[in-house]
C-alpha cells in the first residue's frame, strides 16, 4: 500500500466514521434518554435517502432547485415525523418491558419498509451529487478523491459541533443532559418532560434522516438499506457506551477505520472484523467506552 | 399438573396428529417448517422467558447446526441419524458454549449487543469462507435415514415421516422444558430472572447455571436447525442472520413470554399471519405487500396485548368480571 492509497483510505474511514456517527448518535440520544430501544432508527435514515432521490426533482420544479433546499425541506419534513412517530407509538413505550419496545419498533420497521416499496418501488436508484461538488481533488499523480466525500465529512464534523453545543453549553442541553440521569428530579422541577422527550426524538430521527439525505449520492438508494445501517449502528453505540454522544464518536471512528481497511487488507474477515472488535472491546469494558452519567 | 392447562396441549398435540390426514403436500410442508420454529422458539423460551437471558443470536445456532447436517453428510450414501443428529445438536451447543461463556460477562442491552455480535461472527464465517460456500449456500443430497443392519427404520426424506419425526422432536423438547422448569435446576434459572442479586445472597453461584442455560438452549436449537436442513434440503447463510434472530424473538414476544406455551402459539401465529396476508385470494395483488399488514398486526398486539397472545383469556375474563361487578 503506498501513501496515496493509505491516505484515500483515511479520508474513506473518515467518511464513513463520521456518516455512521450521525446516524448512531440519534440512536443514543433516544437511549440514553429515553430508554427505548428503537430498531426502526435504520429506516429513518433509508426514509432520507429516499427523500434525497424523491425530494430532489419536486424541489427543483418548485422552488427552483438547490442542494440545500432539498436538505431544509427533508429536514423539516423528518422533524415533523418524529415528532408525530413519539405522539403515536413512542410515547406509550416508556413504561414497557424492552421487549415489547423491541416488538413495536420491529413492526415500524416492516411498515416503513414496505411503504416504501409501494411508494417508490423496489428499484435501486443513483442520486447525483450536486454540480458544484461533483469534481476531485488530484492526490498524487494517479489517485484522485471526490469532493463529495469531503463535503460529507465537513457537514459530519458541523452536525457533531452543533451537538456538543447545544449539549454543553445550552439550557436545553443541560435540560437534557438532566434528563437521561435524573428524570424524576427534572420533572419535579418543572421542565415538561414529555414535550422534552419529543424533542429529543425528532432530533434524533432528523440526524438519521440527515444521514441518509447526505449518504445518498454516495451509497446510492436500494430496499434494505435501513437494516444494514441499523445493526452497525447498534454496535458503535453499545463500543461507545450507551447515552454518550462523544463514546459514539470515538466508536464511529474505531469502526470506520476498522471496517475500510479491513475490506481492503483482510477482504474475507472484513464483515467479522467489526463485531470481533465490538465483543473485545465489551469484554474488557463490558459497559462501553464511555458510560453515560457516570 | 393443572388439567385446565393441558388439556389444551393434548388437543393441540392430538391436532397437529391427525393434520396430514387433512391436509395436502402444502399443508404438510407449512406444519413441518412452523412446527420446526416452534422448537427455535422454545430454545429461546428458556434463556428469555426462563432465565431472563435476552439472546439475540439465536439464529446462530439454528444455522451453524444446519451447516453442520450438509458438510458432515457424506456425499455418496445418506447419513445415519443415530450419529449426525447428535452430532450437528453438539455443534450448536458448543458454539453456545463459546458465545454464552463470553457474552454473560455483560448485562442488559450489552448482552443483548455481544450475543448479536457472536451471531453475526458466525454469520460472516459461512458467508465469506469457504467453509460455509458463500451466499448461495448448498445442497445436502441425501437425506439422513436411521437404519439398523439394513432395515431402514425411518427415512427423513418422505415428507410425511419427517412430519411426524419433527412433531414427535417437537412434543419432546415441550416435555423435557416442561419437566426442566419444575426441577431444582428451572427454579434456580427463574431465581435468576426474577433478582440474580438475592440468588447470589442465598449462595447460588448464577454463572454456572446460565452458562448451562446457554447451553442447553443450544443444543434444541441445533435440533432445530437439523429439521430445518433436512427438510429443504438446502442450507444458506440467511439461516443465519439477525432476521432469523428478531423474528424468533418476535414469535416468543407475540405468543405470550415466560409460558412454554407462548412460544408455540407464538411460532404459529406468526406463520399463520405470514401465510395470511401472502394470500392472493383474500388480498389480491397487495398481497406481494404482505410485510405492511403483517408489521401493523404486530404494532396493534403491542399496543393491545401486553401479554401476548397468551394472555387474551386472562384479559377477557378480566373484563368479564368488571362488566358483571358493574351491573350488580
Amino acid at each position: 500500500m503506498d501513501l496515496a492509497t493509505f491516505l484515500i483510505q483515511c479520508l474513506n474511514s473518515l467518511q464513513y466514521g463520521l456518516l455512521l456517527f450521525l446516524v448512531a448518535s440519534g440512536l443514543t440520544l433516544i437511549f440514553g434518554i429515553m430508554g427505548v430501544i428503537n430498531l426502526a432508527h435504520g429506516s429513518f435514515y433509508m426514509i432520507g435517502a429516499y427523500m434525497a432521490y424523491a425530494l430532489a426533482p419536486f424541489v427543483a420544479s418548485t422552488l427552483g432547485g438547490g442542494f440545500f433546499a432539498t436538505l431544509a425541506l427533508g429536514l423539516v419534513l423528518a422533524v415533523l415525523l418524529g415528532y408525530l412517530l413519539e405522539w403515536a407509538f413512542f410515547s406509550f413505550l416508556y413504561g414497557r418491558e424492552h421487549l415489547q419496545q423491541v416488538l413495536m419498533t420491529y413492526g415500524l420497521i416492516l411498515v416503513f419498509e414496505e411503504l416504501r416499496s409501494i411508494l417508490v418501488g423496489d428499484d435501486v436508484h443513483g442520486v447525483p451529487p450536486p454540480a458544484w461538488l461533483a469534481g476531485a481533488i488530484p492526490l498524487g499523480e494517479l489517485m484522485t478523491y471526490p469532493v463529495y466525500r469531503l463535503f460529507i465529512s465537513a457537514v459530519c464534523l458541523g452536525v457533531a459541533l452543533l451537538m456538543w453545543y447545544v449539549l454543553a453549553r445550552t439550557r436545553l442541553g443541560m435540560k437534557i443532559r438532566a434528563g437521561a440521569t435524573h428524570r424524576e428530579m427534572v420533572q419535579s422541577l418543572g421542565v415538561d418532560i414529555t414535550l422534552l422527550y419529543r424533542v429529543v426524538f425528532a432530533a434524533g430521527v432528523a440526524l438519521a434522516v440527515l444521514a441518509g439525505m447526505v449518504a445518498a449520492p454516495v451509497s446510492s438508494v436500494y430496499p434494505g438499506m435501513g437494516n444494514q445501517v441499523l445493526i452497525i449502528c447498534f454496535v458503535v453505540v453499545v463500543i461507545g457506551g450507551i447515552g454518550s454522544i462523544r463514546g459514539a464518536l470515538l466508536a464511529a471512528l474505531l469502526i470506520g477505520v476498522a471496517e475500510t481497511f479491513g475490506t481492503v487488507l483482510l477482504p474475507h474477515a472484513a464483515g467479522v472484523l467489526v463485531y470481533v472488535l465490538m465483543a473485545l472491546i465489551l469484554l474488557w469494558k463490558p459497559g462501553g467506552l464511555f458510560r453515560a452519567g457516570s | 399438573m393443572n388439567p385446565a392447562r393441558i388439556v389444551p396441549v393434548l388437543l393441540a398435540t392430538l391436532a397437529l396428529a391427525l393434520w396430514p390426514l387433512a391436509a395436502g403436500s402444502y399443508g404438510i410442508d407449512f406444519a413441518t417448517k412452523t412446527m420446526i420454529f416452534a422448537i427455535l422458539a422454545l430454545s429461546l423460551e428458556l434463556l428469555v422467558g426462563t432465565t431472563g437471558l435476552v439472546c439475540f443470536g439465536q439464529a446462530a445456532l439454528f444455522g451453524l447446526a444446519g451447516y453442520a447436517v450438509v458438510q458432515l453428510s457424506p456425499a455418496d450414501a445418506p447419513a445415519s441419524l443415530f450419529w449426525l443428529l447428535p452430532v450437528s445438536m453438539a455443534v450448536a451447543a458448543a458454539y453456545a458454549l463459546f458465545m454464552g461463556a463470553l457474552s454473560l460477562r455483560t448485562r442488559g442491552v450489552y448482552f443483548i449487543m455481544v450475543t448479536l455480535a457472536f451471531a453475526q461472527m458466525a454469520y460472516y464465517v459461512v458467508h465469506d469462507t469457504p467453509l460455509g460456500g458463500g451466499t448461495d449456500g448448498i445442497y445436502l443430497s441425501l437425506k439422513p435415514v436411521a437404519e439398523i443392519g439394513s432395515t431402514v427404520l425411518l427415512d427423513l426424506g418422505d415428507p410425511l415421516a419427517l412430519y411426524y419425526f419433527v412433531l414427535g422432536a417437537l412434543a419432546l423438547v415441550f416435555v423435557f422444558l416442561a419437566l426442566l422448569l419444575r426441577s431444582p435446576f428451572g427454579r434456580a434459572l427463574a431465581g435468576i430472572r426474577i433478582n440474580e442479586q438475592r440468588m447470589r445472597a442465598t449462595g447460588f453461584t448464577t454463572y454456572p447455571y446460565k452458562l448451562a442455560a446457554f447451553v442447553i438452549s443450544g443444543a434444541i436449537a441445533g435440533l432445530g436447525g437439523f429439521l430445518f436442513a433436512v427438510k429443504d434440503g438446502y442450507v444458506n447463510p440467511e439461516l443465519l442472520s439477525w432476521h432469523l434472530s428478531g423474528s424468533v424473538l418476535v414469535m416468543i414476544i407475540l405468543g405470550g413470554i415466560g409460558h412454554l406455551r407462548g412460544a408455540v402459539i407464538g411460532a404459529f401465529a406468526f406463520a399463520l399471519l405470514q401465510e395470511f396476508f401472502k394470500s392472493e385470494a383474500i388480498f389480491g395483488d397487495f398481497s406481494k405487500h404482505w410485510l405492511l399488514g403483517l408489521g401493523l398486526t404486530i404494532i396493534v398486539s403491542v399496543a393491545l396485548l401486553p401479554r401476548g397472545l397468551i394472555g387474551i383469556g386472562a384479559l377477557l375474563s378480566r373484563r368479564l368480571q368488571r362488566r358483571v361487578g358493574g351491573t350488580l
